[in-house]
């Protein structure tokens, strides 16, 4: 599996159990549930896109893991933005789970997923 | 009239007992180390201006066998050519007769001297996978070195390995048999260290089989309870059989009495311990097949995977599982905590 694929699909997965979360959060929460899981898989996708492709063009941990952390909290920003029917955002509680969302996608596409074979002139 | 000092007597007497190289393109530097059959000297090559390593038999040809044994040594290195063996240059024999020849010269430290100043395990362990190597080379074109041992492995300036002294290795494709073949080089006469009754080897690092003097038993997992041995010196920085007695030795090699590594060094981890004591089973059918299932359990380990010496109970399986993928696991739980932390803070 080459890492951009590992990285759409672990974002997926990451995605929809970070959004079914939110089912802890109280009941009031249960009715937008569909809502947030597809807004959150959509999000674990995009960052899985983007720090599967970093992996697939750098080997370096510390870089996969700095873009994934930094993708996945600035997801998270992007999603923390939108407040809720209140009018009160929830920062903190969307961008600390994102940004660790991000490691993991970090660490990942780079310790697995296939790696390109190297060209030879 | 003054007594001469002892190092002034050893320089008297290499000189005395150096070889005369009249005729060749070497001059001696100085001697490296003594064999039984033949010395080893650091010489300068003047025709290509370099170092080499000089192995000059101990003694004129005298109807023995050790000439003959001497080129085929030198024959079966030359056929091996690897990164980890070291190679031969240039075979000869000398205006008295005795055979010698040159091969690169090796600085560094031989591996049980390397043991001591090498700390970390799994750097012995990567530098142990270079020696497998090269024996499993070995393997593949029929040669056997069957003296395996940490004296007999040099460890370069860079790290790499080296296999030295290949003075009893063995061919077994020149005779098509399944044991080590009889020397090509040693006219009819059958080679004496593959015949039955004579012990080939080092006691402390020879197999039952060569304790006992078993040539037709010897085979390529000989050379893997060799490099068992090497592992065992690896992890406990003893032989497998340590006894001043070469015969006490011998005896127990042949009862396979062998301390666990874990007895003796409680850091060894259980794993390898396992595939440690499966290179060096008494019973050859209880060793590895080969050389690479031997390294392919050791680069298992080094990779925190499942090795087949050894069954794990579920705990370790999940103690390997979160030891390998520390990294996921602490930011998992960092997750879990982050949720249920925030939960709290909103029921408050």
């Amino acid at each position: 599996m080459s890492k951009p694929l590992l990285g759409v699909i672990l974002g997926a997965i990451l995605g929809v159990i970070d959004g079914l979360t939110a089912l802890f959060a109280g009941p009031e929460v249960a009715a937008q549930i569909v809502g947030i899981v597809i807004g959150s898989t959509i999000k674990g996708i995009i960052a899985g896109v983007i720090i599967g492709f970093v992996a697939h063009k750098y080997n370096s941990l510390p870089l996969g893991l700095l873009v994934g952390g930094v993708v996945g909290l600035g997801l998270a920003y992007l999603v923390a933005m939108f407040p809720d029917e209140t009018g009160k955002h929830y920062y903190v509680e969307i961008m600390i789970p994102g940004t660790l969302v991000g490691l993991i996608l970090g660490y990942a596409t780079q310790k697995f997923g296939r790696r390109p074979a190297r060209q030879t002139a | 009239m003054s007594n001469l000092s002892d190092d002034q007597m050893r320089r008297l007497r290499d000189l005395v007992d150096a070889p005369d190289l009249t005729g060749t393109r070497y001059r001696i530097e100085r001697r490296i180390a003594v064999g039984g059959m033949a010395t080893v000297y650091l010489a300068h090559d003047e025709s290509l201006d370099r170092n080499v390593a000089l192995k000059v038999l101990s003694l004129p040809d005298s109807g023995t066998d050790l000439a003959p044994r001497m080129l085929r040594e030198a024959r079966i290195v030359a056929q091996l050519e690897h990164p980890a063996i070291v190679p031969i240059h240039d075979v000869g024999t000398l205006s008295d007769g005795r055979v010698f020849y040159s091969m690169k010269f090796v600085q560094g430290q031989t591996l049980d001297q390397q043991v001591a100043s090498q700390s970390n395990l799994n750097d012995r362990l990567r530098l142990f996978l270079r020696i497998c190597d090269a024996v499993a080379f070995a393997h593949s074109r029929g040669v056997l070195h069957r003296d395996l041992k940490p004296s007999n492995i040099m460890v370069g300036a860079f790290g790499e390995a080296l296999v030295m002294d290949w003075g009893i290795a063995a061919n077994v494709r020149e005779s098509g048999e399944a044991r080590p073949a009889v020397a090509s080089t040693a006219g009819s006469s059958p080679d004496p260290v593959t015949q039955d009754g004579v012990v080939i080897g080092t006691p402390g690092y020879m197999s039952p089989e060569q304790a006992a003097g078993s040539a037709k038993a010897v085979d390529h997992r000989t050379d893997v309870y060799g490099l068992g041995t090497v592992l065992y010196f690896m992890l406990t920085g003893r032989p497998p059989v340590s006894d001043s007695a070469a015969a006490v030795a011998i005896d127990r090699a042949i009862r396979g009495e062998i301390t666990p590594p874990r007895s003796i060094n409680s850091d060894v981890h259980r794993t390898l311990e396992a595939v440690c004591l499966k290179a060096i089973a008494l019973r050859t059918e209880d060793r590895y097949d080969t050389v690479d299932a031997l390294s392919r359990d050791i680069s298992l380990y080094l990779d925190g995977e499942p090795v087949s010496a050894r069954v794990e109970r579920p705990w370790e399986r999940a103690g390997r599982w979160i030891n390998k993928y520390q990294f996921i696991v602490i930011i998992a739980l960092v997750y879990i905590i982050v949720r249920f932390f925030f939960l709290l803070w909103r029921g408050l």
